[in-house]
């Protein structure tokens, strides 16, 4: 149990290996990740400072099905008050009232209204947190430090080394034909800087150029 | 007022007329980084010592509010000025006046978020935070009003040794649920909005050097790292959330205004009550957060974030909303003239006569009449005036509440019951006592978290949206920075260089 939740955790963190360029500003990358799709990348992403207008049309990617999580919870709040309502005051405890229905739908509403959107606004905040497998604490891109900017004023594009098209050298050769400023190159060793075809390699290749930082190694 | 002449003099150059669309959410001409360096740096540098200054009042506040609490658990609500026909009093209008006042964050945050209305990025983050302590404030009233506080569980639906269950058929029931669910969904809206944030604080705090401020922010963050995939879910979960939020901030002043208008007594019992506490809700909650802006933009020099046109806005709903309240008092007095209930009539003239007419024509000015200034433009954005209207809101507002409550209460049915109803010492000392409660959390939160929304308000940015770079759609797009061509407005926005701006 441990060991297979453990294993899914990895392979999460694995999908963050890989390749990380930085372009100038949200039109860059978005053009950026438009060309890297017609060359038949798939496993992009993109990190920025706030949700760049248009991104997921140019990533391809589906609309999200948050809605649904959020339709259940949110029935089940509906009948949870409903229920609640009904079986204490006419099932466990019935008190007759001036001969008044021990149950009646239209006092109930306020409190199966109440519910909805309780029990809505707890699937919306944690389906939100599930589908993007949030918290997680420790994830390779941490170690580059330059990333740290995708929080800021950086605009970045990452191209997954599990890609069927990843190849390390050709990759970071596209990804700077696509106007990116810098690369880098992410696994579980560290960050270490790509160098454009034909200048002098930045760092040793395995020698990580930054310690783990941020949210700890847990 | 736009007359025809001032319309053609603002007109773009392309003759389409001036909107306030066209007006810029933020000034200075800000680059992504600014707008960081402005919001984040507040939480990051040494304490200031009017913060601490200020702080301490607020502690001191504290004092009382605890003072109060311990002298009312030990005595009883007998430290109150209840007395029999006025069975309730500043309590209650305590508790209506700080829920009125949680609404107007959930309503910036949410409604205006629904209706488009981008310029609420720079104010929704302390609006929300607002409403948050306001809302905790508010629970203390019920809260401890029921004497012995220890048992206050009995008003959730938790097995107990009597077998009983709470009366779900009234209304008092049904505030529990609207007000604790409209705190958790109002907490949960506001910690969404902050985690990219937070994750902004992280990272600079690794930038910084500083270890556990990382580490603690990197624990809130939630390992937020801005992937687009996913701030897809995000968005998604904010707009759900806004679009729950948005009917539950209308609901919980309807429940409360239930409170009295399921009631049977003259004054209380109108169908007008939910639509017209509401709108002061709005009204008063809007003029708090004007009265905590004008002073923190100015304390935290974000002046250029959360600008005069900001606040201009902000009045134009005070105007509104009280202008709806004000129809709404007049609204009363002739329903109850039309009712032909002579109680009805009674009750009314009573307000505006009889012994509590001093505190029914402070609400008439407070909330009717004072607001109207704000139709003149120059008065609507002068800082001075609209800090005054703010604080004459929130005393009109207070007494409005007070006016519903006492006057329909002090002279019921039975002349022989009638008396006259004022609150002590100790009524007062709970009420500053929350003061002390909800400055003390503002502060906390002025000091300790991002004030402005960060990641909302780059999002509004001009240099935001992928079309400012003259890129078009991207498909047909050229590579070359537009910058070079001349198309690309004047004006700092990112580029690799600012990567080594750091000290």
């Amino acid at each position: 149990m441990l060991s297979s939740l453990r294993k899914q955790l990895d392979a999460r963190a694995d999908q963050h290996v890989g390749l990380v360029a930085e372009f100038s500003d949200p039109a860059a990358l978005l053009h950026a990740v438009e060309r890297l799709r017609e060359h038949g990348y798939r496993r992009l992403d993109t990190f920025t400072p706030f949700p760049v207008h248009g991104m997921d049309r140019a990533m391809g990617l589906p609309p999200s099905k948050l809605g649904f999580i959020v339709f259940a919870t949110g029935s089940l709040g509906a009948l949870t008050g409903f229920l609640l309502q009904w079986w204490t005051s006419a099932v466990d405890y019935p008190i007759a009232i001036s001969n008044k229905p021990l149950f009646a739908w239209e006092p109930s509403i306020p409190i199966i209204f109440e519910l909805t959107v309780l029990f809505s606004a707890l699937g919306a905040v944690g389906g939100m947190l599930a589908l993007n497998g949030l918290p997680r604490p420790y994830n390779p891109l941490f170690f580059s430090d330059r990333l740290g900017r995708a929080t800021d004023d950086g605009f970045f594009l990452h191209v997954g080394a599990a890609d069927g098209r990843f190849d390390r050298a050709a990759t970071a050769q596209a990804l700077f034909d696509e106007g990116a400023l810098a690369v880098e190159y992410v696994s579980h060793d560290g960050a270490e800087p790509v160098a454009r075809a034909g200048e002098p390699a930045g760092a040793p290749a395995d020698a990580p150029v930054t310690p783990p930082h941020t949210t700890g190694e847990i | 007022m736009a007359t025809p002449a001032s319309t053609a003099a603002t007109a773009h150059p392309d003759g389409a007329p001036k909107t306030l669309e066209d007006e810029p959410l933020v000034r200075g001409n800000l680059s992504f980084h600014d707008v960081t360096e402005l919001v984040a740096s507040h939480t990051e540098k040494k304490t200031p010592v009017q913060w601490l200054l200020a702080f301490s009042v607020a502690l001191g506040l504290m004092g009382v509010f605890g003072l109060a609490l311990a002298y009312l658990v030990w005595n009883g609500t007998g430290v109150w000025g209840l007395n029999v026909p006025a069975g309730w009093g500043w309590a209650i209008v305590n508790f209506v006046w700080w829920v009125g006042i949680g609404h107007a964050g959930t309503l910036i945050s949410a409604i205006l978020f629904l209706f488009r209305q981008r310029w609420r990025t720079s104010i929704n983050r302390a609006a929300e935070a607002m409403t948050l302590f306001a809302v905790a404030c508010a629970l203390v009233f019920p809260t401890f009003h029921v004497g012995r506080v220890w048992a206050i569980y009995f008003t959730l639906p938790i097995p107990n040794q009597m077998a009983m269950w709470p009366q779900f058929k009234s209304p008092l029931l049904w505030d529990v649920f609207a007000v604790s669910i409209y705190g958790t969904v109002s907490l949960l809206f506001w910690y969404v909005g902050l985690i990219p944030d937070l994750a902004t604080l992280r990272d600079r705090a690794v930038k910084h050097g500083r270890m556990l401020r990382a580490r603690v922010m990197g624990f809130f963050s939630l390992g937020w790292t801005g992937s687009n995939r996913h701030w897809r879910h995000y968005e998604r979960a904010y707009l759900i959330l806004a679009g729950l939020a948005t009917p539950l901030v209308l609901s919980v002043h309807s429940v409360v205004s239930f409170d009295f208008a399921v009631s049977i007594v003259p004054g209380w019992h109108t169908t007008i009550f939910p639509p017209y506490f509401v709108a002061g809700a709005i009204f008063s909650g809007f003029a708090m957060v004007v009265t905590l802006l004008v002073v923190a933009r100015k304390a935290y020099n974000i002046e250029n974030l959360i600008t005069l046109d900001h606040l201009e806005k902000m009045n134009i709903v005070i105007l509104v909303t009280g202008t709806i309240v004000g129809f709404a008092y007049i609204t009363e007095f002739f329903m109850a003239w039309y009712s032909g209930v002579e109680y009805e009539q009674y009750a009314f003239m009573n307000r505006a006569t009889g012994p509590y007419a001093w505190a029914y024509w402070i609400m008439m000015s407070c909330n009717l009449i004072f607001p109207q200034l704000f139709w003149v433009k120059k008065f609507r954005r002068n800082i001075g005036l609209m800090f005054a209207i703010s604080i004459t809101t929130n005393i009109g507002m207070w007494y409005e509440r007070y006016v519903i409550v006492v006057t329909s209460l002090h002279r019921d049915y039975l002349p022989s019951s009638w008396d006259y109803y004022s609150g002590t010492i100790w009524d007062l000392a709970l009420y500053l006592g929350t003061f002390g409660l909800f400055s003390t959390l503002f502060l906390l939160f002025l000091r300790f978290v991002p004030m402005v929304a960060i990641a909302e308000v780059k999002n509004v940015l001009p240099q935001a949206d992928p079309h400012f770079y003259g890129h078009g759609d991207g498909h047909h797009g050229h590579l070359e920075p537009v910058g070079a061509t001349g198309a690309l407005p004047a004006g700092p926005y990112p580029t690799a260089a600012s990567e080594t701006d750091e000290k």
